[in-house]
């Protein structure tokens, strides 16, 4: 151990907090893997720095990106944040998988401590880092346009929202370079997460990170549910809402009311590690158990946070490519909105085995098999939708079948974690793991990737490719049997998870078929990058500026690809709930207003990457007790949003001239495109108007 | 319930202004859902606070260390403050001269501020014979609840401040009286928890 270099100044960094220092000191596999991580990083944020120099783009990265209000921007941003944290995750779960291959009847890799680091990121990271973001900005992209809003209730709390994402994403990513993260997983169970078992940093990045990501969350969901309930254009009653609207407008109750439990937990926590409080320690009246209730009176309702708009995803995907009005739309919506309800009743079931009696695990065992009916009413309303259909098994088609048959799986591996008799036997096993991946990867991320697929071509207006779409969807459903399907039988035959080392060496056939699927799923991942590129080469023939590729329904499809700033030149006012879908129908769809009117937009502001940095900033002083950083950078969040608040000239105009002139653009364009039947909607000949039978 | 059926209940602008009175719609249900998840904290809290009541640890007891005396006179001091901003709203809804605003938002400030002080020295008296936030799980259970109403306070003032120096220098515009109105909640958003703490910390608390 080094000693620290000047405490007064740096806290408690020593060099040895720098993986690089450990590896040169100790040059075994474990460290160079780390310190090969760290490079990595590194490596990639020095790319993308040298990058942007040489284009000469960091004004355009500024102006255009990084201080926009524009909620499409915004929520492009938070998607970017999402896939540049996924591939770090998935990079984990192979390492992971790999380390379980290879350390049967040895070490293995990595050491017992770094496995731990990867298990405890990858969680985190795929829950608030990817799973979060990547549907705060689908949300963020398509409920204003769904809803006929020219922006959300509230651009700067929202710009806020995702430089706090970013500022948790941030110091989720520097242990990688300085000190070590969590070894508690991503649920941070205290008292091992406690200063008396944990005196390091890796705790403390786990609670910083966390608490800004769901303060960011809490902010997105009040402005996600206050844009819903009082930016709908005339005559968007709630009924008439598409349904992903619905389940964002769920999404974001959960959100305003399951992310407190989550700040309360690591706020409590981290008074007990800086205070010296006794909230979950062992000694003077600390309770474990109260962490647990609060942590997953959180957890559970996040579970559904990041389910429920894939599920809204899927209502839209399987009605567009079935060319089919959504079969019980109001039955979905009560489902949707049971599922809200009935997802803050069931916290208990994460913890059966940890003491209560057994009548109240019956009570949670039965609230937790009641909340299967409104989902199984889903997956019959999705399967109704497709009957007597003209299916067409485009890439999102393709997503949202594998989820069907995946789902239906992973819940009744649920109703089986839900008997707390059977849950004795199987929980802290890979079962578990099975199950929630089952749910996880099928319920969210296959939807954030047909929602990826399908609103592409909205957002950048060309199409992505078919082929390698296809390709990608076909590694991501193969990889995920073959690496989980394999964890079902090794939990059941009583492998625990997060074992960093095997002593059975019947698991070995088992552990290889999980890593060769771990090595798939990676696969899936290249394959979307190399979808980008592809599709990037080819724009030109796949734009779809019209705008309505698939033959939409929702309003969203009923403006240019991509969608000018302010959205609608003139506020839509609909009268049923498939007004764009009817207005083609009728012949109309496309008629310009009488005139054109001045549009007010919010102006650019500073204010959100000020508070981005300050905030990262202050988070990564408190980890390294760097008070005086601390302070500063709370300091300058205060003063931020003070000086804010003074300011009076925050909105621009967009002139009427400069409205007719994009928007006369775009009509001759769909003047000009031609038609396409839905058997050509794939093919270039589709530039983004539908042709439709009356 | 599309936009212009439903607006914002409570003290609104209406007919005095009815342009802020209808941007105040969205801006004040924004901040009502604010305060929902802000309430879901100090539910939790209360909570947290129920479950450690009996983790002292052979340490201080709440018979012990609460005190009926100072506790009545913080409860009426912030009560108070309620009534003395609820006539600054009331000023600036029928359009009062810009002192009278600033009267009673300063009277709220320094009651405020008592509050705080008469806060402060209880805390001081109760550490100083040991009953310290790291002596026990109700302790800490004690001082992460009603310190954190503490800083919300506090948080209120420098907003008080800062709407004074807004009203001084931009004079009452729209945006300013929207965030009176919510400064406003914010406040007796703030009663409420107190009274919770008076009735739910203190009372029984004082029951040996």
């Amino acid at each position: 151990m080094s000693a620290p270099l000047l405490p007064a100044l740096l806290g408690r960094f020593r060099w040895d907090a720098l993986p690089f220092v450990r590896a040169w000191e100790n040059p075994n596999a474990n460290e160079l893997i780390a310190a090969g991580a760290g490079a990595l990083v590194v490596a990639g944020a020095l790319f993308m720095v040298v990058l942007i120099t040489r284009l000469g783009r960091w004004r355009w990265l500024w102006t255009e990106w990084l201080t926009s209000l524009d909620h499409k921007k915004i929520g492009i941003m938070y998607i970017v944040i999402a896939l540049v944290m996924l591939a770090r995750a998935l990079i984990e779960a192979n390492l992971m998988r790999l380390q379980q291959a290879v350390a049967i009847g040895n070490p293995g890799l990595v050491a017992p401590e770094h496995f731990a680091e990867l298990f405890s990121t990858h969680g985190s990271i795929m829950i608030f880092f990817m799973a979060m973001p990547f549907l705060t900005g689908l949300i963020n992209y398509l409920v204003p346009l769904q809803i006929g809003a020219r922006d959300v209730a509230y651009p700067l709390l929202n710009a806020i929202g995702l430089w706090l994402t970013a500022a948790g994403a941030g110091l989720m990513m520097a242990p990688l370079v300085i000190g070590r993260f969590s070894t508690g997983g991503w649920s941070g169970y205290p008292p091992f997460t406690e200063i008396g078992f944990n005196p390091g940093v890796g705790p403390d990045y786990w609670i910083w990170a966390i608490t800004l990501g769901s303060i960011a969350s809490t902010l997105a969901g009040i402005n996600i549910a206050v844009t819903i309930y009082k930016m709908r254009c005339p005559g968007m009653t709630l009924m008439r809402m598409p349904l992903f609207a619905w389940t964002s407008l769920c999404t974001a109750i959960l959100m305003i009311f399951a992310m407190p439990p989550l700040t309360v937990a690591t706020a409590l926590l981290a008074l007990d590690r800086y205070l010296d409080f006794h909230f979950f320690t062992n000694a003077l009246g600390g309770n474990m158990m109260h962490y647990a209730n609060l942590f997953w009176m959180f957890g559970h309702p996040e579970v559904y946070i990041v389910i429920l708009p894939a599920f809204g995803i899927y209502s839209e995907v399987v009605s567009t490519f079935s060319s089919k009005e959504l079969y019980g739309y109001n039955s979905l919506v009560i489902a949707t909105m049971a599922i809200a309800v009935l997802s803050f009743t069931v916290w208990l079931h994460h913890f059966f085995t940890m003491g209560q009696s057994p009548s109240l695990n019956a009570v949670f065992g039965i609230a937790t098999m009641a909340i299967g009916v409104p989902t199984g009413v889903k997956i019959y309303n999705w399967i109704w939708t497709m009957f007597r259909g003209e299916v067409r098994f485009t890439t999102p088609m393709c997503y949202a079948l594998a989820f069907m048959m995946t789902f239906v799986l992973g819940g009744l591996t649920g109703i089986i974690l839900a008997f707390p008799p059977l849950d004795y036997i199987v929980h802290n096993t890979l079962f578990l793991v099975a199950h929630f991946h089952n749910m996880l990867i099928s319920g969210t991320l296959y939807g954030l990737l047909a929602a990826y697929t399908f609103w592409f071509p909205k957002a950048f207006g060309f199409r992505l490719d078919e082929r390698w779409g296809k390709i990608s969807c076909a590694c991501w459903v193969i990889g995920f049997y073959l690496a989980f399907m394999p964890l079902y039988v090794l939990g059941a035959a009583g492998m625990a998870r997060r074992t960093p080392a095997v002593m059975e060496t019947a698991y070995r056939p088992w552990l290889y078929a999980a890593e060769v699927g771990a090595l798939v799923l990676f696969c899936g991942f290249v394959a979307l990058l190399v979808q980008l590129w592809v599709s990037l080469r080819n724009r030109a023939a796949t734009r779809v500026f019209a705008g309505d590729p698939w033959d939409g329904r929702a309003l969203e499809w009923s403006i240019a690809a991509p969608p000018p700033e302010y959205n609608f030149a003139r506020l839509p006012q609909v009268d049923q709930r498939h007004w764009f879908f009817d207005a083609k129908r009728k012949g109309a769809p496309y008629a310009p207003p009488a005139r054109y009117e001045d549009i007010q937009m919010p102006k650019n502001s500073a204010v959100a990457p000020i508070i981005g940095i300050a905030s990262t900033a202050a988070g990564f002083a408190l980890v390294w007790h760097m008070w005086w950083l601390a302070i500063l950078g709370v300091l300058a969040v205060v003063a931020t949003v003070i000086t804010r608040s003074f300011a009076r000239d925050t909105h621009r105009l967009i002139p009427a001239s400069a409205v007719e002139r994009m928007e006369r653009t775009w009509l001759d364009a769909v003047a000009r495109a031609r038609p396409i039947p839905r058997e050509m909607e794939t093919t270039p000949a589709n530039a983004g108007l539908a042709e439709v039978h009356p | 319930m599309t936009a212009g059926e439903t607006k914002h209940p409570g003290l609104n602008l209406g007919s005095t202004d009815a342009q802020a009175h209808e941007a105040a719609g969205s801006a004040l249900f924004g901040f009502w859902a604010f305060l929902m998840s802000d309430a879901v904290i100090f539910a939790l809290l209360f909570a947290t606070y129920g479950v450690m009541l009996p983790a002292t640890a052979g340490g201080p007891t709440p018979a012990s260390e609460y005190k009926i005396g100072p506790t009545f006179l913080e409860t009426l001091v912030l009560l108070t403050s309620s009534l003395t901003y609820g006539l600054a709203s009331i000023a600036m809804k029928h359009g009062a001269a810009q002192a009278s605003i600033q009267t009673w938002l300063g009277l709220t400030l320094a009651l405020g501020l008592l509050f705080l002080g008469l806060e402060l020295h209880d805390f001081a008296g109760m550490i100083a014979h040991g009953a310290t936030p790291m002596r026990s799980g109700f302790l800490s259970a004690f001082f992460a609840l009603v310190p954190l109403h503490g800083l919300h306070v506090l948080a209120g003032s420098l907003w008080i401040v800062v709407m004074m120096a807004q009203l001084r220098i931009i004079g009452l515009d729209a945006r300013v009286k929207i965030n009176l109105l919510r400064l406003g909640l914010f406040w007796h958003f703030l009663d409420i928890i107190w009274i919770a703490i008076f009735s739910t910390v203190y009372l029984p608390g004082l029951i040996p």
